[in-house]
Order: C-alpha cells, then structure tokens, then sequence
C-alpha cells in the first residue's frame, strides 16, 4: 500500500465530520530519484575543461621574418622544443661557430622557468605587487587586467620565440606555452624551425663538431 | 489466557525528509553538470595553469588523437546542417534529408567527404567502430581540414575554434592544423587544456 488513509475518532463525541490523517509514502519517489541522480552522476560532468587562448601571427611571411630578426637582434630569448623532452634555448643571435651559446634546460620549475623568470624580474615583481593589491581588495577586477596588459606589454620586457621540432609533442608546446604565462611574458610567437636552428642543436649534441665544417667553406 | 499481547509497531517510515534530499541533489547535478560528448578516439589533454574557461557555445572543436586524426565537432544541430550542404556543394556531393538528419545527431564528424554519403547510411553502431579509423583528411593534396574549417565560418561567423589533441601528439601534426587554419587567417584560438593540480606545479 502506498498511500493510507488513517481514520481517526474521538471517543465520546460524536463528530460529524471525520478527521482524515493522509499519509503519502514516499518510498517509490525516493527510488526514482536516485535512479536520476546515478544517471546524472554517470553521464555528465561537473569540471568544465581549461582553454589557452593563443594568436598566431598572420601568414604573411615577409613581415613576420622582418619582424623576427628585428626582435632577434634585441632581447630574445628563443626556445627551440625538441625530441625526448629535450629543451635548448639561447638569446639573442646565436653564434654557429660557438656550440655553447645554445644551451639546454628542462621544463622543470628550475630549468626553463627559472631562465624566464630571471630575464623577466622586473615585470614579474610588478605583476605580484598588482596581485597583492587585487587579493586586498584596493583595486578592482577590470584595473588588474588592465595594469596587467600594461605590465606584460612593455618595450623592455623579453621577447621569446617558440620554435618546435616535428619529433616534439604537443604537451611539450603546451607546456612552453605555460611557463609564459607563469613568468608573465606577454610577447611571445610560435613559429616554424630553420635549418640553422637545427644545425644548432646538431651542433650542441655533437659537442661542435660541426663547426669545423662552417669554418672550412 | 495469558498470552502476552505482543504490540504491533507500524513499520511506516516517513520518507519525506529522504524525498527532499535527493531532489535537492538531483537539482544540483542538473544545474551544475554538462553531458559527456562521446569522442570517437580517447584523448588526454596536457595539464596546464590556465583557468580559463571554454565558452559553452559557439564552439567549433577540433579533436587530434595521437596518430594524427582528425575530428570536428559543432555545439549547433542547424550550424551542421548548413555547413554539410556547402561542404557538398564544393565537393559536388548531394546529401539526402534523411543522410542530413543522421549527420545532424551524430556528435562528432571526421570522414572524408566523398565517403561521407556512405558512411550517413551506415546503421550508429557500425559508424562508431568505422568513425575510430577515418578522420577528416589534412594533406597538402586534398585538404578538406581547410574546406570544413572556412564553410563552418561562414555559416556562423562568431565560432570559436578550439583545438583538443592528446599530449603524446607530436608537433608535426599540431603545426599542420595551425598552418591550415593560418591560411585560412583563423589567427585566434583556444587550445583546451586540463587544470594542472597542486601537486604537480
């Protein structure tokens, strides 16, 4: 029985209308809900996934490599990502006669983020000051994002470019990708690997051996 | 007689207080979930720092499983639709309304476009186990990576590109959809990412 009717009299008088307890049981309803909520539980998800926003530079080729080596010949800092998580970097121009001006680091808190980091102290104290200033309440959410592109935007902050071998992976890019926002570099592009690049690295793990070649053309 | 009248207790539990909870709880997963897309290939995106959320429409998702396939999907039934008839249109394809209505409901799309026809009459469980092994061809030669992307923007112009690849995908694969959709001057748009844990930071 799901549903009783109770009759309940009072001795000695004689009402004339009978008092009516109704007790609904709700047992079945219960059931039916926690059938939906296994449902639910089961196929849908409560996390909403994290995006990167990224923009790439237009396809222009001629601008793009002006503007390359006009950065090249500043502070750049250029990541080249290759095969087996292997990371080399070097700043500014390399020099191909010189197997040590490419150096290797890690994607590890003290390899690669520490390099950045340092190169790019000034902002990043002036970005954990703002953050300070954000957690105390003193500015607002829109002057935080605004004094942040601000900072991050500058002309003396570091330049890096992401060059990426065919062999690396993708979480190797990602990765790169996040230790720019962690160190707050604002400018940074993604482009294709060049020969010499490849050379560089050829070079590096050859310990120079390739740099005899260059001399004798 | 002296029997011992054993009193008779009602076994009637009230379950009104039990009937609230799970109804709060199953309002709660309704407003707070989303449904699982089903994905033809499983795909483990790389950890990252960004906390940035995707936003839940407009979205054109492009999914890259490690051997380099390649598969779309659209969060707008009648997007799909219009960008199946332009899609057939440049390929010369004509797509029956029942072929069409089957592509609507599919969630995620990735065969060639002059299989495509056979592949909509398919029965759904012969589509899932086919669906694994195609993907949408991205090759110099015959890009129709590059057709799909562009007539999908022209259908709807506020489509927000967001590409999910597994980690163990070499660059390789990644750099030939970016250089597809930079010639296509889609200069802007999300990787997806998962939230990186405290742990491993």
């Amino acid at each position: 029985m799901s549903a009783e009717v109770q009759e309940s009299r009072k001795k000695g008088k004689e009402s004339k209308q009978k008092k009516m307890a109704v007790r609904v049981d709700f047992t079945p309803m219960v059931d039916m809900n926690m059938l939906l909520i296994t449902f639910f539980m089961l196929c849908t998800t409560l996390s909403k996934p994290q995006t990167m926003e990224i923009s790439m530079p237009s396809n222009d080729k001629n601008i793009t490599e002006e503007q390359q080596s006009k950065v090249k010949a500043s502070q750049a800092i250029t990541l080249l990502l290759a095969g087996s998580d292997k990371l080399y970097y070097y700043e500014g121009e390399p020099d191909y006669h010189d197997y040590t001006s490419l150096k290797e680091t890690s994607y590890s808190a003290d390899g690669l983020r520490s390099v950045l980091l340092k190169k790019n102290s000034a902002a990043v104290r002036e970005v954990n000051e703002l953050k300070k200033q954000k957690s105390d309440l003193r500015i607002s959410e829109e002057e935080y994002v605004r004094k942040l592109a601000e900072i991050k935007g500058r002309k003396n902050t570091p330049t890096v470019i992401i060059k990426a071998t065919d062999d690396s992976s993708y979480k190797n890019l990602i990765d790169a990708l996040d230790e720019m926002q962690i160190c707050n570099i604002g400018k940074y592009v993604i482009t294709d690997i060049a020969d010499a690049d490849r050379f560089l690295m050829k070079n590096y793990d050859t310990k120079g051996d390739l740099t005899k070649d260059i001399v004798e053309q | 007689m002296g029997r011992a009248k054993i009193k008779r207790k009602s076994t009637f539990i009230d379950m009104t207080a039990m009937s609230d909870v799970t109804v709060l709880l199953l309002t709660f997963f309704m407003l707070t979930s989303t449904f699982v897309k089903k994905e033809p290939v499983q795909v483990f995106t790389p950890a990252s720092v960004s906390e940035i959320k995707i936003p839940e429409t407009n979205i054109l998702q492009i999914l890259v499983d490690p051997q380099g396939k390649i598969f779309m999907s659209m969060d707008k039934q009648p997007d799909m639709k219009a960008v199946l008839e332009k899609m057939g249109e440049e390929y010369g394809v004509n797509f029956t309304p029942g072929q069409e209505k089957k592509f609507m409901t599919a969630s995620t799309f990735g065969v060639s476009i002059r299989n495509m026809q056979k592949f909509l009459d398919l029965p759904a469980e012969q589509q899932d186990k086919l669906l694994k092994n195609e993907g949408i061809p991205c090759d110099s030669m015959d890009n129709q990576f590059k057709s799909w992307v562009r007539n999908a923007r022209q259908v709807n112009p506020d489509l927000r590109i967001a590409i999910k690849a597994d980690a163990s995908t070499p660059y390789a694969v990644i750099k030939k959809v970016m250089n597809s959709l930079q010639d296509l001057r889609e200069n802007r748009y999300n990787l997806i990412t998962s939230l990186k844990g405290a742990s491993d930071k």
